[in-house]
Order: structure tokens, then C-alpha cells, then sequence
């Protein structure tokens, strides 16, 4: 990087190494086949924690730096503890962090210095779904709202297009609007 | 029976690649399955027009002489357009003649059709882009008692029941047929995918004289950046229609058509829809400025600026609230316009790669003497368009005379045939 001619950006994401591991895997697919792992215990009421150690991919195993884990509880207006986060406040939490990870992302590839990145994310739900008190609405959102506010030097249309990219490329986004096979059985 | 050159496909590629090496004196036969252009005779909508006006019919040796260039062909004057560029050029195609295989040999190609068989050094295929549609898997899961069509199979609205109807996809196929079926007093929803929007007409001119004119559409498959991507992207959303008028999401919108997202999954008894559509609607406007801006920075570096009038952006597309699902009995016919492919079941396997893909550089096949002309961004991006072909088979020609040279060894023709030919810009019309 010390030795490029024009300043290069830096926005903390080495796109030269991800770059290389898009030929890497375009050249060999059964490496770009990965595997995300987590397990969640039941801690107390609707107090879980769940629990990120290791992963597959590139053909071999992988562990974290650490292991990670998420509170998820309910508030105290549903008579909980509110021992953390709700379950739909960690998807929110899922979709944001992908999309703007996404955005460093491609702003680094399009030589674009970013200064901030914030985004509001909201998610709109009808609880009379999740209760059963009518059987027409959804149990989940109703729908999701991103709204982001970044400072970087590029025009407001070459911004936009940074969002648009993220979304087109972003998993969390495909998994939240589009359908997913999902099982659950016993283990 | 011998013959150095077989041409499959006599269509506008096909007639293209045959008056070239007509030129070059290439002894060669045009196969075709049906008639010349047979797959506007058979396999269009009754209503359809070109997307490019008249005067982008340009084709080797032939061009649109009528007194309406501005205008937009239907589809039976494109059927009698290539059918006189037939005559003219005395192009030797042989109709009813339907290809089933094409094997490579020692010596060329053995080509078996169900009128005999031809020996050759080269074989061209022309047949198209458009020979089977992409439907996606969900069509196989739903209800019997619905009515499924695909683009190639749609005529015109009375072929359908009188009942509500889902168009899948929203490039052109999908808007105009979504469009005329609104207009039979059906309901109408469109599931939205990816597309490509534009304007039929930008401060005063077709957007297709832009393209042209600001290099656009001859911008080139070794100069692009992902190559992958261009010749994947979707049909401009775009219609030819007398009056001009442009058929974008607003328009559809306006008229009552319903937008839902792309069609994912049919669970129980609801279809599902993706909640993208924002943001593939949000992506096609940026798209769409993005085009219209360097339209303006060629208008001004042209000085042509005070002679137009002044820019006048379309409308962000207004999308409100959608749903993710609905019943999916609600509708009597599912419209699938969610692209074509071209199919190729009849040639030889050694021709495609390994991901079953029709191995080439610009129509150059990595089997020695195969060569294709006619596919999205071939060798530019207007290689599908019929203003496209003839530049791209004049630069095949010189290749394949090349190829040709090659197999004869030192003749002393070889030199001559390279001549003057590479690179060449389109130099028609």
C-alpha cells in the first residue's frame, strides 16, 4: 500500500486479499462451500444464550478468535427480565451489521474514503400475529426500514450505488426477503 | 455432401454471416428449421414491435429504406424485412431443414440434418439466443388447475382465461405482455426482478439514437469490466409502440397493474414473493441517471446542449407497499417472461466447458471452426440487436477465412483474406 502513486483508501478492509479469494474460489467452488454454526441454551424464562465457536469452509474447520455469545430475552412489559436483546432485535442486528459490512465493502473497491456509516434500522411487527388473536397476520415483520447516513468523499449517487451494491451481494439481506428451507427437528 | 461452411439458423445472424462470406466467395449453405425468420413467424407475441427504431435496421448490404425511420417494425414487417435482405443477398438457405447433430471430425464437422448429412470445415452457429424459455423451479409446484404460458407461447390476451393474471418478470417481455393483458381488463400482477429501466425517448430523441450515438452500444466484450455480468444482464424494459410512449414500473403502476417481488416459493397455499423490490427498483433508477448522465456530458461536449430540450429526469419509481404473499389461487394464469436460453442439444459436447457453457472468445469457438454470432454482448453490446450482427459477422468472417487459410496450408489466398477487415467499427448506414 506504501508504495501506490495516488493515496489509496482505507477503510480497514483489505480488498487486495478479497479480491484474491474471489479467483481463489471462482477457480475452485468446493472451497467457496462454508458452513455457520451456533448453539443456544436455555438459560431462565425466555432468557437463552447462544453461543459461536466454530465454522467450516475452504474445505477444513475453522474457530473464532474467541468464542462469542448472544443474550436474547424478552422486555419486562411481557413480564420477562429483559436479560438482553429480543430474538427480532438480533435479526435487525444481523441484517445491519451484514449490509454495512457490505458497504466498507465495496467502497473500498470502488476507491471510495469513507468517514461514517450509521444506520437506523427498524422492523415493524403486529403482535396480534405472534399471540394468535388473528390468524391474517404474519408472525414476523410486516416489513423492514434501513435508513443510512454516510459521510464519505464520493457524490450522493455514487453513495446510493454503495447501498444498492451491498444489498445486491449482501446473505442477511437474500435470508430475511427472500424464502429460506428452514427444518427443525431433534438432535 | 461437402460444403467448407454450414450456417445454422436463418434468421438475422444467420443471413448476416452468409452474405459476408458471400463476399469472401466462401462456398457455404444457410440450414434453417422452418422459414427465414422462423422464430418471429412461431415463436412471438402478435403484438410485438422492435425495441429500436427503423433506421437501426442495418444489416450488411441492406438497411431499412421505408419512410418511417423513426418508427418501431411489427413483427410481420420484421418477418418480410429479413426475407427481402434474403432475396437481395440470394443468401442459399435451405428452410425445413432441421439440425440434429453436429459432430466434430478429423477433417470439420459431420452435420446430420432430417434432410441429409453435410461435411464442413466450419459450422456458424445462428440460432439464437431465444430458443427455450428460463422458467424458473416454483412453476413445477403450482396448482394444476392453473393456466402456466411462457413468452414464447404468449399470442395475445383472448388465449387466457378472463381471471386474474400473474406476469413474472419485468424486463420486456414481461412489462409489455403484463401491459396488454392490464389493458384486456385482467387484473394484473407483476412480480419484479431484476431490470433494466430507460426511457423510450430522453430530451427529444429514442434512447436508442443516444446509445448509438454516445458509443454505447459498441462498446466491446474485451473492454467491459465484467463480462459475465453484461451478456447476463436482463432486456432493456423498453416498448416500440407508434405513439413512443415509455413502459416503465411508474407506468404500469399508474395503470393499475400490481407489483409484487420476484416469485420464490409457493408454502401451503400462498405464493411467496421476495421483499427486494425496493431495492432492484432503487438500483434500475440509479442506473437509469446513470445512463441519462453521460447522455447530458456528450450532449454538452458536443455543443448540441441549446438544441435539445432541456433534461427532464423520469419520476423515481413510486413503489408502495407490497405484499409477500397471496393466495396463489387467486390467479387463473401464471405468465412466465423470466428469460430465454439458447439450446444447443445438438452439438457436439467437446464444444462447451465445464460448466456446460458454449466454450468461445467473441463467437470464436475454443473448438477449432465453430463460431456463434447472435448472443448478448457477444463481441458488442448491441451483438443481439439486429444493428449488431453485421459488424460481428464481418469480424467472425475474417476468422473463420483465417481458419480456413490454416487448414489449407500455404494456398496463396491467405494474406488477402486478413485484409483490411480487424477491428473494424461498424461502418454501415
Amino acid at each position: 500500500m506504501t508504495n501506490t502513486q495516488t493515496p489509496a483508501v482505507d477503510n480497514g478492509v483489505n480488498i487486495e486479499a478479497l479480491l484474491g479469494a474471489r479467483q481463489h474460489l471462482t477457480d475452485a467452488p468446493e472451497l467457496a462451500k462454508f458452513q455457520w454454526r451456533a448453539t443456544s441454551e436455555w438459560v431462565k424464562g425466555t432468557h437463552s444464550r447462544t453461543t459461536f465457536t466454530d465454522f467450516s469452509g475452504l474445505t477444513q474447520e475453522h474457530s473464532h478468535r474467541q468464542t462469542y455469545t448472544i443474550d436474547a430475552d424478552h422486555p419486562e412489559i411481557f413480564a420477562s427480565e429483559d436479560n438482553g436483546v429480543t430474538p427480532t432485535e438480533v435479526a435487525l442486528a444481523a441484517l445491519a451489521s451484514c449490509l454495512t459490512a457490505g458497504v466498507a465493502t465495496v467502497a473500498s473497491n470502488r476507491n471510495i474514503q469513507l468517514r461514517s456509516v450509521k444506520a437506523t434500522i427498524q422492523g415493524t411487527m403486529d403482535l396480534q400475529g405472534m399471540l394468535g388473536i388473528d390468524g391474517d397476520i404474519r408472525n414476523g415483520f410486516s416489513g423492514i426500514d434501513v435508513a443510512y447516513t454516510i459521510d464519505a468523499d464520493a457524490s450522493e449517487a455514487d453513495i446510493e450505488a454503495l447501498v444498492a451494491q451491498s444489498q445486491k451481494r449482501s446473505p442477511v439481506f437474500d435470508i430475511i426477503s427472500n424464502p429460506t428451507r428452514v427444518t427443525v427437528g431433534m438432535a | 455432401m461437402r460444403v467448407p461452411v454450414v450456417v445454422i439458423g436463418g434468421g438475422q445472424a444467420g443471413l448476416a454471416m452468409s452474405h459476408c462470406l458471400s463476399g469472401r466467395s466462401i462456398d457455404h449453405i444457410v440450414l434453417e428449421r422452418g422459414a427465414v425468420a422462423n422464430s418471429w413467424r412461431s415463436e412471438r407475441w402478435d403484438s410485438l414491435r422492435l425495441l429500436t427504431p427503423n433506421w437501426m435496421s442495418r444489416l450488411p448490404g441492406f438497411e431499412y429504406r421505408g419512410d418511417d425511420p423513426d418508427g418501431f417494425m411489427t413483427k410481420n414487417e420484421v418477418i418480410d424485412f429479413l426475407e427481402e435482405y434474403r432475396q437481395s443477398i440470394t443468401a442459399p438457405v435451405l428452410i425445413n431443414t432441421t439440425v440434429e447433430s453436429v459432430q466434430a471430425t478429423a477433417n470439420g464437422f459431420e452435420v446430420t440434418t432430417n434432410q441429409g448429412h453435410w461435411a464442413c470445415s466450419c459450422v456458424v452457429v445462428a440460432t439464437g439466443s431465444s430458443s427455450e424459455p428460463r422458467v424458473p423451479e416454483v412453476a413445477s409446484q403450482l396448482p394444476s388447475g392453473i393456466q402456466q404460458l411462457n413468452a414464447l407461447q404468449y399470442r395475445n390476451p383472448e388465449q387466457l382465461d378472463s381471471g386474474e393474471v400473474l406476469v413474472v418478470g419485468a424486463s420486456a417481455s414481461g412489462a409489455q405482455i403484463a401491459d396488454e393483458l392490464h389493458r384486456s381488463g385482467r387484473p394484473v400482477t407483476l412480480a419484479v426482478g431484476d431490470h433494466v429501466r430507460l426511457p423510450r425517448q430522453y430530451r427529444g430523441r429514442d434512447i436508442h439514437w443516444w446509445m448509438d450515438a454516445i458509443g454505447q452500444l459498441d462498446e466491446r466484450y474485451d473492454e467491459v469490466d465484467d463480462l459475465t455480468r453484461a451478456r447476463r444482464l436482463p432486456s432493456l424494459q423498453l416498448i416500440g409502440t407508434p405513439e413512443r410512449r415509455t413502459l416503465d414500473l411508474n407506468a404500469l403502476i399508474s395503470a393499475g397493474v400490481g407489483i409484487v417481488g420476484k416469485f420464490m416459493n409457493i408454502a401451503g397455499t400462498n405464493a411467496q414473493f421476495s421483499g427486494s423490490p425496493a431495492h432492484l427498483i432503487a438500483s434500475a433508477d440509479l442506473k437509469q441517471n446513470r445512463l441519462l448522465d453521460r447522455i447530458d456530458e456528450f450532449a454538452l461536449e458536443l455543443g448540441i446542449e441549446d438544441q435539445l430540450p432541456r433534461a427532464t429526469r423520469p419520476a423515481r419509481t413510486r413503489l408502495g407497499a407490497i405484499p409477500s404473499e397471496m393466495p396463489v389461487d387467486r390467479f387463473a394464469t401464471v405468465v412466465w417472461a423470466t428469460g430465454y436460453r439458447p439450446s444447443y442439444s445438438w452439438l457436439d459436447p467437446a464444444a462447451f466447458d465445464h460448466r456446460g457453457q458454449l466454450a468461445h472468445d467473441g463467437g470464436v469457438g475454443d473448438l477449432p471452426g465453430l463460431y456463434l454470432l447472435g448472443q448478448p454482448f457477444m463481441r458488442r453490446r448491441k451483438s443481439s440487436f439486429i444493428d449488431g450482427v453485421g459488424p460481428d459477422a464481418i469480424e467472425l468472417t475474417a476468422s473463420l477465412c483465417s481458419h480456413l487459410d490454416r487448414l489449407a496450408g500455404s494456398r496463396a489466398s491467405g494474406s488477402r483474406l486478413e485484409m483490411g477487415v480487424r477491428g473494424g467499427r461498424s461502418s454501415f448506414g
